[in-house]
């Protein structure tokens, strides 16, 4: 188990992102602490990337504020997987040494034993399967020793079973104490993986409750159309 | 058209003063486009990732660059490295260094405006990746370089195509000094207005045998490359 997690909360405080004169996200309060998964739960275009992006500091708000303990986002202890994670054109065990920003055979081995990946260690990175690339961005990601873990939509093009590998290291990671931020749309996956659910939709916070609680009975006519499997634009 | 060997004779009867041309021709080459990679491939890469005021007035005058008309160079370095010139005293002038640091500078723009868009493309690819994983500027530029290098093997094609076909230049700072300075382009050049166009066809010959098989190999190079690095 890890220390605790010192970094949080993440707190979005009217944290807003206007690009050429459309809002992508709108005056958005939200705050993350430590403990089981946040999922991101929403339709497409619905923020949810852009919240991740917003917290891990690749775009900066146009109004508002997204702080960590009160600082701005650190360098250290935090990392994103993304939707297509681009595979740096060397070996599967190269792109973790990449990431470790240094050639630590052992700590390459146990990282890519963690995500199954160590019998292809001397493979090209991009000749992986999809399901194996999204692997080793997770084993890249966790390099970094994060004690938060931000994940795009990982498993949006991949298959069954390559979902259940990805899934399966996500409930590994999450188990050993790292806090899992996830965006994604899939409501099953949400189902399996959730702590706590926030819903987006158009820009907008629009239900922030604990999974269950969220699935049983959604506050918003716009959740329970979404989890009902209405189309919500 | 004057009696003698033929240009295949020339070619493959073993001429140890061609031999000697084609040497010069390609140590002069591969050096002045190995100097200017060394300078043009990091400025490309700077160009590509940093913003800064004149930095699109440079991106321009460098991609105008890649037409430098040669003699202009030569002209040029000739001013720079004569007796009287600033550079005199290393009195390198009509020897094959002069050649090279000619070579280079008409080469240089080449390689560093090609290298600016190679990178810039990769860079919109990779930016969110590389951010996430925090990693520092200028290894930011060694990343995209290195994962950029089938690419940029092209770009370097483009340099060593340009300095090996090269006349005016070489021959205004080398001066075409036979057994020294003279290459295969000044060569074919002096050899054609003498009228001796077997020697001129049979260099010409060589020169374009040279530079399918510098491509060969380098293209040959890239595909095992690719196929070991993905």
């Amino acid at each position: 188990m890890r220390a605790p997690v010192t970094d949080l909360p993440l707190a979005f405080e009217g944290a807003t992102l206007r690009a050429r004169g459309v809002e992508i996200v709108g005056n958005l309060t939200l705050e993350v602490v430590a403990g089981a998964p946040t999922v991101l739960l929403g339709p497409n275009g619905s923020g949810k990337s852009t919240l991740l992006r917003l917290a891990m500091g690749l775009v900066r708000p146009t109004a508002g504020r997204v702080t960590w303990g009160g600082r701005p986002a650190p360098d250290e202890r935090l990392a994103m997987v993304f939707q297509r994670p681009v595979m740096l054109r060397r070996s599967v065990g190269a792109n973790v040494a990449f990431a470790l920003g240094r050639r630590n055979e052992p700590r390459i081995r146990e990282l890519l034993e963690r995500v199954g990946l160590a019998a292809l260690a001397h493979r090209p990175a991009r000749r992986l399967s999809g399901g194996e690339q999204q692997r080793l961005a997770l084993a890249r990601a966790l390099a970094r020793d994060p004690e938060i873990l931000f994940l795009d939509e990982p498993t949006a093009s991949l298959d069954p079973a390559a979902t259940k590998a990805v899934e399966d290291i996500v409930r590994d990671v999450a188990a050993s104490g790292v806090k899992i931020v996830m965006a994604t749309h899939d409501i099953g996956q949400a189902r399996r993986l959730a702590g706590d659910i926030v819903f987006l939709s158009r820009g907008r916070l629009v239900e922030r409750a604990d999974a269950v609680q969220f699935f049983s009975l959604p506050s918003s006519l716009e959740a329970a159309a979404f989890l009902r499997g209405d189309l919500v634009i | 058209m004057p009696d003698g060997p033929t240009a295949l004779q020339l070619v493959f009867g073993g001429d140890p003063a061609l031999y000697a041309i084609v040497a010069l021709s390609l140590y002069v080459s591969l050096s002045a486009v190995v100097l200017a990679a060394l300078l043009a491939l990091p400025l490309g890469a700077f160009l590509a990732l940093t913003h800064f005021p004149g930095r699109t007035f440079i991106v321009v005058l460098i991609n105008a660059f890649m037409g430098l008309p040669p003699v202009v160079v030569g002209l040029a370095v000739y001013l720079l490295l004569s007796r009287s010139g600033p550079l005199g005293s290393l009195g390198i002038l009509f020897t094959p260094k002069a050649m090279i640091v000619a070579q280079a500078l008409l080469v240089l723009p080449i390689i560093a405006a090609l290298t600016r868009q190679t990178i810039e493309d990769l860079w919109t690819e990779y930016r969110e990746e590389l951010t996430a994983l925090r990693v520092t500027p200028a290894r930011r530029v060694a990343t995209l370089l290195w994962d950029a290098r089938f690419s940029l093997v092209t770009t370097l094609l483009a340099g060593f195509g340009r300095a090996a076909a090269e006349v005016g230049t070489v021959m205004i700072v080398g001066g075409n000094i036979d057994g020294f300075t003279r290459t295969m382009t000044t060569a074919i050049a002096l050899e054609t207005s003498k009228g001796d166009l077997p020697l001129a066809m049979g260099l010409g010959l060589v020169l374009i045998v040279l530079i399918v098989a510098v491509n060969a190999l380098a293209w040959g190079a890239r595909r095992i490359g690719e196929v070991r690095a993905g």
